[in-house]
């Protein structure tokens, strides 16, 4: 029997598998950032180990860092002591750090595939379950807590245990001001935020294949939404071609030799899925979401489920949800006011995320009551947005660019969403006070989110554009 | 507050033996219910708490944002389970989806320094149960009418004992003698009977590690 992409990257990382338990799998590379690693690094002090294979270890900093002067001291005190934390840790334990200032620097799920760190058919973990964006490329890549980060340190395995198989393919061509958040937040509202939870999941179909590796980046970043372990795509020319001479990507003959394994990374056609889910890419709309969790999402025309849609069990917990958005069953999203527009994080903060944002506003101007934040997802996205003249874009639309980092998705930084506003924002967590406490957060694409920039309220992208 | 001291105080001394102690194997307790659905690791905690850089003090701001109005500690939310005096105990009943969303161990380590030592649920996310699983907190994952049953006699009466015995796999509401078994993978069960870390188990495996490295390049 054929086996499936998963299965031939998982086979060829597992040292050991014990009997009736989990297996020890070996790890390539592991992203480490300043939040979830300093107990990790103070585990292995204790126990007086070094850092296994310090070389296959990247650091950044990135959820904790200001989006202002990042060339002053950070101000906040906490931040500032953890950042120099994951400094000091590396420099102890021989990691290489692209901290703030390096040029290199940037949310830890964007530099790994702008570098070539990330490659087809790896293994990566990070303390951070956004992890699964590295997918996009063909790898095995997911979230770990801080334990593990230790355990990753000290002898670059975990001990896992195989998660079940799901497929979801979408064929056809996406409609008109649908790009690939609008895919992935369809999905999760179709399935549930728990509802891949215990798989990996694998996106394929012709309307997969045909996005550019930073779209489908955006797809396999909200895996981790809907519950699963990891998402993933195999790898094709397009993939290839993204890699190639970035800078640690591998060169000459190391590439075609890594070339030829890499075309080797895909299902076959007898490989079997545990679950498989048939999306039509022509019935997806521009998404938004409404509630307080990823898969409580609608298309844009329509309307938040009434609660006689809603189970006797469930609706304790959608009452409570919809209470904190100020939302009444049964309303349509359109025409909803905002406060204020995030374009950013690990799920929307590329280049083409910038560009696509760049090429609606273009000559527009926000709507005079809106703040609208851009925060580019690296000091390299960031270079290339002024290079192209996107920033002076911005600067007439009188949205803000600012610095790298992690920004706004979380709140951990200075940049929060005031209580009881309503930010649209194209992160990934619609989350009570992930934004800011009491801070009410509408997940949307880039285009979506530029359109409210403009007009103020939840907007149709598709009656703002031309075809 | 008292009571809350008392239980912050004692979780933070078994926390530093960090091992499942065998005489835990059975944990018999009431519970405290919080009774919805997707509870994210947002919430329980959230993330500005999360710039510390050790494992201890995150019990104080469990479920900070649902605890107190305003992030003021003066002014409790009288409804939530926590600051409701009828509820106490070692065991946390939730929703389904317990703990989903971002890896924060930190989620774990609140939750245990609080002094909870288990949390029921009908459906966890994986991240946080391999992270609770890792700090010796028991994820008991039981049916949705089981689930139902528990918040049911909870809320009835909230001194209602809970017994949940590893070693045999089973959660008992005490009382009415009504029990259901529950997963959990071997390995990990002798893990927690026995104390044991994955790390320990790694390390121990150093040679297998170099070996399949070297076979590998």
């Amino acid at each position: 029997m054929g086996k499936t992409l998963f299965e031939k990257i998982w086979e060829k990382h597992v040292v050991k598998q014990i009997e009736g338990g989990p297996s020890v799998l070996y790890i390539d590379k592991h992203f480490i950032h300043e939040v979830t690693s300093p107990q990790a690094f103070a585990g292995l002090e204790k126990r007086g180990l070094p850092v296994f294979r310090p070389q296959q270890v990247v650091a950044t900093a990135d959820h904790n860092v200001p989006t202002l002067n990042q060339h002053l001291p950070i101000r906040e005190e906490l931040s500032r002591k953890q950042v120099e934390k994951l400094k000091e840790n590396c420099a102890k334990f021989g990691i290489e750090l692209y901290g703030l200032g390096h040029p290199y620097q940037g949310i830890v799920h964007i530099i790994g595939p702008e570098l070539g760190v990330t490659q087809p058919g790896m293994t990566i973990v990070c303390g951070d379950s956004h992890t699964s964006t590295h997918g996009a490329f063909g790898t095995i890549a997911f979230g770990i807590g801080t334990s593990e980060v230790e355990m990753v340190l000290a002898t670059q395995c975990l001990m896992q245990s195989k998660p079940k198989l799901m497929r979801i393919n979408v064929e056809g061509t996406l409609n008109k001001g649908v790009v690939s958040k609008d895919i992935i937040l369809y999905i999760i509202s179709k399935i549930s935020a728990s509802g891949a939870t215990g798989y990996a999941v694998e996106y394929a179909g012709s309307a997969i294949r045909n996005l550019s590796m930073e779209a489908r980046m955006t797809i396999c970043n909200m895996s981790i939404e809907m519950g699963a372990r990891c998402g993933m795509i195999a790898p094709d020319e397009i993939t290839f071609n993204y890699v190639k001479d970035r800078k640690f990507a591998p060169h000459g003959e190391d590439w075609d030799k890594a070339l030829a394994y890499w075309k080797t990374l895909y299902s076959d056609a007898d490989a079997k899925f545990d679950t498989e889910l048939n999306i039509k890419a022509e019935d997806i709309e521009p998404m938004i979401t409404y509630g307080t969790n990823p898969g409580m999402g609608i298309g844009i025309t329509g309307r938040v489920p009434a609660l006689t849609e809603i189970s006797a069990e469930d609706k304790p917990s959608y009452e409570k949800s919809l209470h904190y958005m100020g939302i009444e069953p049964g309303a349509a999203m359109k025409g909803k006011k905002v406060d204020y527009v995030f374009i950013g994080s690990c799920t929307n903060a590329r280049i083409e995320d910038l560009r696509m944002v760049a090429g609606f506003v273009k000559g527009k101007q926000k709507a005079k009551d809106v703040e609208v934040w851009v925060v580019p997802g690296s000091k390299q996205v960031e270079k290339q947005a002024i290079e192209e003249g996107i920033n002076k874009i911005f600067e007439e639309a009188g949205f803000m660019l600012r610095q790298p980092g992690c920004s706004a998705c979380l709140g951990m930084n200075e940049d929060k969403i005031p209580a009881g506003k309503y930010c649209i924002s194209t992160s990934n967590r619609n989350f009570e006070g992930r934004q800011g406490p009491n801070a009410r957060t509408f997940l949307a694409s880039p285009l979506t989110a530029a359109a409210a920039a403009i007009t103020g309220e939840v907007s149709d992208i598709r009656e703002l554009i031309n075809d | 507050m008292s009571v809350i001291t008392t239980i912050e105080e004692e979780s933070r001394k078994n926390l530093s033996t960090a091992k499942f102690q065998s005489e835990r194997k059975i944990i018999q307790s009431a519970a405290v219910p919080v009774e919805l659905e997707n509870i994210d690791t947002d919430q329980i905690i959230p993330a500005r708490f999360l710039k510390a850089t050790t494992r201890e003090g995150f019990g104080k701001n469990l479920f900070r944002d649902w605890r107190y109005e305003n992030d003021d500690e003066n002014k409790p939310v009288q409804n939530f389970p926590l600051n409701n005096k009828i509820y106490s105990g070692k065991i946390l009943v939730a929703g389904k989806n317990f703990g989903c969303g971002s890896s924060r161990e930190h989620a774990a380590w609140a939750i245990k320094d609080y002094g909870f030592d288990a949390v029921v649920s009908s459906f966890f996310a994986d991240i946080f149960k391999n992270n609770a699983l890792n700090n010796f907190l028991l994820p008991v994952q039981v049916s949705d009418a089981f689930l139902e049953k528990i918040f049911n006699a909870v809320k009835k009466d909230p001194a209602t004992a809970l017994e949940i015995n590893l070693e045999e796999q089973y959660i008992k509401i005490v009382p009415t003698g009504e029990q259901e078994n529950f997963e959990i993978n071997n390995y990990k069960k002798t893990c927690l009977l026995n104390g044991y870390d994955d790390i320990d188990y790694l390390l121990s495996m150093k040679h297998e590690i170099e070996t399949y490295e070297a076979v590998r390049n």
